[in-house]
């Protein structure tokens, strides 16, 4: 195996071009452990631990320009505010010696269904910067993953950045493991409310072979909220609204039968994920509950 | 009195005083804490020898399969390769090993019984290298069917796992495919059956549990000058390792030397050989230093499991509570090879009824021979398995005859005089109904904790917790108890001994004494108790500890909750012999000064000989000057005997232990997810020589029977018998965000038959946790739930 070593960006380029099978390695945390347990031989690294600026983010105006390896327990401390959904989700990634390692760009580069940042980043939409010797590109994230471990990216391209918009509302992150930490998602769900655009978005990890929205479920929130004039009136969301919601969420599932968990447990749970974040961010909406923030998940 | 007459022992006299500092029952800290907890201490992967290779094993990918062809070419072609290694290069006509019944290949020979089964075996240069040889190795299968559960095992056209068995339990076992089956018959079932007015009966299943220590296996073997190998090893038992390895490699035991290198826990998994041979064999083929140490991944290949079972009790009684009978079958699946099962077997019978009073018993306990991987030694040892179902039944037939649970069960607890079902009598303290009021009497953890710290929900103190799935929606909270019995000490007649050599000497102008032993010190602490005792029967403040290795006499295994009891008596009566002859030279050198040194009682303490009256006769430096004093002498505790094989009657065991759960859990009973809040625990052990040892053995062992309440077990494909999460991803195992508040009662009531009255400790806590957990989740959502461990789509009608 040659471990390769750009010093720049640029050289980080090159090399991906003259070997497109190379895999990139930023935290480690994916990539060594499946090295670490033979599952997987590559016949280059592409390390990129010596480009600075991945491990950097902006704050613009309507996003977050989020280097590739910013690690997650950055993301939780300074990234709150403008990414509230992808700092709660942050926070359930492994262990903090791991969340100070890894980084979103790893999710999206193994584009695992089971990535924690996947269901945040679909929720409060996303762009994936992508960068090859032939050029910048942006990917909308609902077409980055684009089958079990596979993403949109061609081999000779590298995650340079993920542009996330900055929340204009209430956002929040569920995801359901059978240990109280540390633990990888049996499933996990997202949930953004967007009032300037008076549409809500969704995220579902781990239940289907892709990271998916519940797109009918939006639809008929969408619907649902615009008819009762609720962005306007801030009136509680009905039982029944939330739980046909909570349906249609569990019915974008695909799931299967894992040693995790069954596919009939991931429906349902999915839909509990779904109804409780929506009753957490609507009320907050609402400004019924000022402190959505709950203790444990404040840095 | 056991029947064959031997005494039972006397009652305990401690002769020596407390005036030594840092003696028995003072919480000296351990040696090894601070190396442990900063990363400095050496564990046996760590170890390194100047041009050493490494070993790899290659395993099998099938459950079961005929082994058409091995083809090593390729493997042994890559430079860098010193040997490979298959069936046919093992030295001698010794192939097999095994704790009690030789039946497990060293490698493979034509056949492989369970998946990750060592096919061969390589040696190279580089751990990398070793790992590309293995896998180029060609091994051809032909599948054969897999044998998963009882009904395929005893099918009438079952395929045998092992066929030509001649082991001594093949004459009473009903198929071949049964390692051993224990019955306990006592009184009259079908007639007690009679005068119940309740009956209650349960099928019970409990899952594979792995013990999951954090150091996976290793060890370095070193070939020596006059042909023979000296490992380092990770281990429970030195010279049981010594008797499986030496026959394989044709070298007498002296030439296999073997020193005990740092463990990184046990918990019963290194009861069983792992890479001890293969290193040795490879070390001895390449004239090189080898070192193996097992991946996380071929750790759970690399040692037996806890036995999973099938367990089914029929329980009767009156309409005032009390039990009329049991009757019980349990199916335990010892995978392919016999390991421990035949004792988990006795285990698990002698002690299905649990600590109480029943008259009348019918229990039937089985080990199967399967294509699962196999199991064997774990912390609780058989016990586990039964508690889990007596105790889920103790819960039903308290609710049918409506009594309060703790009442149903302190009203039928066993009490010392008791007759087990196997007739033997409890002849110390049993105080089974104090340990149940003692936990319930602890006060209540505070209802909704999450709320404790202001207005938003503390996620940490719910269910999900960090993952944000709950702030107190569908949360319930339930209450569960349950006590557990175990033995201490290996059973059935065993000549269960330790050896202890203890030397006294003045080096640098103090009195020093120097324990060696053989115990595995696999982070119980035995080390400091060790020293503990040296300075109580001693009266010294030095104490060196010796590294356990092979030089000295067997000191028994580290399990059965047994080294405090046993090597820690041998260590005791060491030092009484070499506290003997200090005062015979003392009498000798300074007899004629003081008439007290004929007439007294005699005691060392504090660095000095005196009287019980605590006049100081010499200082122990002058009593030693220009002398030593060395005793090498084996201990035994009182003998035990065989269980009948078809009645199961027998002075079995040597010692019971008791321990009692509280559990408080809280239930987000619409995602079935857990968090269990507190786990108090009373537990009598007899004598604390270690009182913060003793609350640490008794907190790690209930967090294990936490894990497999709620969350560990390896699930094996019921169609291919293979091990789908053989991984700390999917093998979950609690965390400290998973462990709870576990508040500890301990008794001190004395067992005169045992050194200073002591009770083993490390067991009985993992007993009555699962039970106790699966209680409190019953109690909080309603359901049955009759298999541990429950998962989250048992609780939502998901699975």
């Amino acid at each position: 195996m040659d471990f390769l070593r750009p010093a720049s960006w640029e050289e980080a380029l090159a090399a991906k071009a003259e070997h497109p099978t190379a895999v990139p390695i930023a935290g480690g945390t994916d990539v060594m452990v499946e090295i670490n347990f033979d599952h997987r031989r590559p016949e280059y690294l592409l390390d990129l631990n010596r480009i600075g600026d991945l491990e950097e983010w902006e704050v613009g105006e309507e996003s977050v320009r989020l280097g590739a390896s910013v690690p997650y327990t950055k993301i939780m401390e300074h990234l709150r505010g403008e990414l509230p959904g992808l700092a709660l989700a942050s926070h359930t990634v492994a262990s903090p010696q791991i969340r100070n390692r890894g980084g979103v760009g790893g999710n999206l580069g193994t584009a695992s269904p089971a990535g924690d940042a996947h269901p945040a980043l679909l929720a409060a939409g996303a762009e994936v910067e992508a960068e090859s010797v032939r050029g910048s590109r942006l990917i909308p994230i609902d077409a980055f993953y684009t089958g079990v471990k596979r993403n949109a990216l061609a081999p000779d391209e590298l995650i340079r950045a993920v542009h996330i918009k900055k929340a204009d509302g209430p956002q929040q992150y569920s995801k359901v493991g059978t240990r109280n930490a540390m633990v990888i998602a049996v499933c996990a769900f997202g949930l953004a409310l967007h009032p300037e655009t008076r549409t809500v978005r969704t995220g579902i990890g781990s239940a289907a072979p892709t990271p998916v929205r519940a797109k009918a479920a939006e639809e008929f929130l969408n619907a649902a909220l615009e008819e009762g004039g609720f962005w306007d009136n801030g009136k509680i969301i009905t039982p029944s609204v939330a739980k046909q919601f909570a349906d249609l969420c569990a019915g974008a599932c695909n799931p299967i039968d894992d040693v995790r968990g069954t596919a009939s447990y991931r429906r349902h749970a999915v839909g509990v994920m779904a109804r409780r974040t929506l009753t957490w961010t609507w009320e907050s909406y609402r400004g019924t509950d000022g402190q959505t923030h709950q203790k444990g998940s404040v840095a | 009195m056991p029947s064959n007459g031997a005494p039972i022992g006397t009652p305990t006299k401690v002769t020596q005083g407390s005036k030594t500092k840092g003696g028995i029952g003072e919480s000296t800290l351990r040696p090894d804490g601070t190396l442990k907890v900063t990363g400095e201490f050496a564990y046996s992967s760590d170890m390194w020898h100047e041009d050493m290779l490494w070993g790899q094993i290659l395993r099998s990918t099938v459950a079961h399969a005929e082994i058409v062809s091995i083809d090593t070419i390729e493997a042994l072609a890559l430079p860098g390769v010193y040997a490979v290694m298959t069936y046919d290069d093992l030295p001698t006509d010794v192939k097999n090993y095994g704790l009690e019944i030789q039946d497990t290949p060293v490698l493979a020979h034509g056949r492989v019984r369970h998946h990750g089964e060592p096919v061969a075996i390589v040696a190279a240069d580089h751990p990398e290298t070793a790992r590309r040889a293995a896998a180029k190795i060609k091994v051809e299968y032909r599948d054969l069917p897999v044998i998963t559960d009882e009904a395929s095992a005893t099918a009438p056209d079952a395929i045998l796992i092992h066929e030509n068995r001649d082991d001594h339990h093949v004459g009473h076992v009903p198929h071949p495919n049964i390692v051993h089956r224990q019955p306990i018959i006592r009184g009259d079932v079908e007639e007690a059956a009679k005068n119940a007015d309740f009956v209650v009966r349960g099928e019970y299943t409990f899952g594979m549990q792995d013990q999951a220590f954090l150091g996976p296996e290793s060890g370095l073997a070193v070939p020596d000058e006059d042909g023979g190998v000296h490992l380092y090893i990770a281990t429970q038992w030195l010279h049981s390792d010594l008797r499986q390895i030496a026959p394989v490699l044709g070298l007498p035991e002296s030439k296999v030397r073997m020193t005990l290198s740092g463990v990184g826990g046990a918990f019963g998994g290194r009861e069983d050989l792992s890479m001890q041979i293969h290193a040795c064999l490879l070390a001895l083929r390449t004239g090189k230093p080898v070192k193996i140490v097992y991946n996380r991944f071929e750790s759970f290949f690399g040692h037996v499991h806890r036995h999973p079972a099938k367990l089914y009790y029929e329980h009767g009684a009156t309409k005032d509570g009390k039990l009329t009978h049991l009757k019980a079958r349990i199916v335990l699946d010892g995978g392919a090879y016999a390991s421990a099962s035949p004792a988990v077997v006795g285990n698990a019978a002698s002690l299905g009824a649990g600590p109480y009073v029943i008259d009348n018993v019918d229990i039937e306990a089985i080990a199967l021979y399967t294509n699962n991987p196999p199991c064997g030694a774990m912390r609780g040892f058989g016990a586990v398995q039964a508690c889990f179902a007596y105790e889920a039944q103790m819960d039903k037939l308290a609710d049918k005859v409506g009594m309060d649970r703790v009442a149903f069960r302190q009203l039928n607890a066993m009490e010392q005089g008791t007759v087990m079902p196997t007739g033997q009598a409890v002849d110390s303290p049993a105080p089974v109904a104090e340990l149940l009021r003692r936990v319930k009497a602890m006060p209540m953890p505070p209802e909704q904790q999450w709320l404790a710290a202001g207005e938003a929900a503390d996620v940490r103190q719910l269910p999900g917790g960090l993952s944000n799935t709950t702030h107190g929606e569908g949360v319930v909270r339930g209450v569960g108890y349950a006590v557990g019995i175990k033995n201490v000490g290996f059973s059935e007649g065993f000549d269960d001994y330790s050896t202890a050599r203890v030397r006294m000497e003045v080096v640098g102008g103090e009195p020093v004494a120097t324990v060696h032993t053989a115990m595995a010190e696999v982070g119980q602490g035995g080390v400091t108790v060790h020293a503990q005792i040296a300075r109580t029967e001693l009266g010294v403040a030095q104490v060196t500890i010796k590294p356990a290795d092979t030089q000295v006499g067997s000191a028994g295994s580290t399990s059965a909750s047994r080294q405090t009891y046993v090597t820690g008596g041998a260590v005791r009566n060491s030092c009484e012999l070499v506290r003997e002859k200090v005062l015979e030279i003392g009498r000798r050198k300074f007899g004629s000064y003081h008439p007290a040194w004929a007439t007294a009682e005699l005691l060392l303490e504090g660095g000095k000989v005196v009287t019980d009256g605590g006049e100081v006769l010499a200082d122990l430096v002058d009593v030693l000057e220009g002398e030593f004093v060395e005793v090498e002498a084996e201990w035994r505790h009182r003998p035990t005997e065989a269980f009948d094989l078809r009645t199961g009657q027998g002075f079995g065991h040597v010692q019971y232990t008791f321990a009692a759960h509280r559990a408080v859990v809280e239930v987000d009973t619409e995602l079935g997810l857990v968090k269990v809040i507190e786990l108090a625990c009373a537990q009598d052990v007899g004598k604390a020589l270690n009182p913060l040892s003793v609350i640490g053995q008794i907190q790690g062992g209930t967090t294990q029977g936490l894990g497999v309440a709620v969350m560990e077990e390896i699930i094996v494909d019921p169609k291919t018998a293979k091990v789908r999460n053989p991984s700390f991803t999917d093998y979950l195992i609690p965390t400290i965000l998973d462990t709870p508040t576990i508040p500890v009662d301990v008794l001190e009531l004395a067992d005169d038959h045992a050194p200073y009255g002591l009770r083993g400790v490390g067991e009985a806590p993992t007993l009555s946790s699962t039970p106790a957990v699966l209680a409190a989740i019953r109690d909080a959502t309603g359901l049955e739930l009759n298999r541990t461990p429950v998962r989250p789509e048992h609780l939502t009608g998901t699975a």
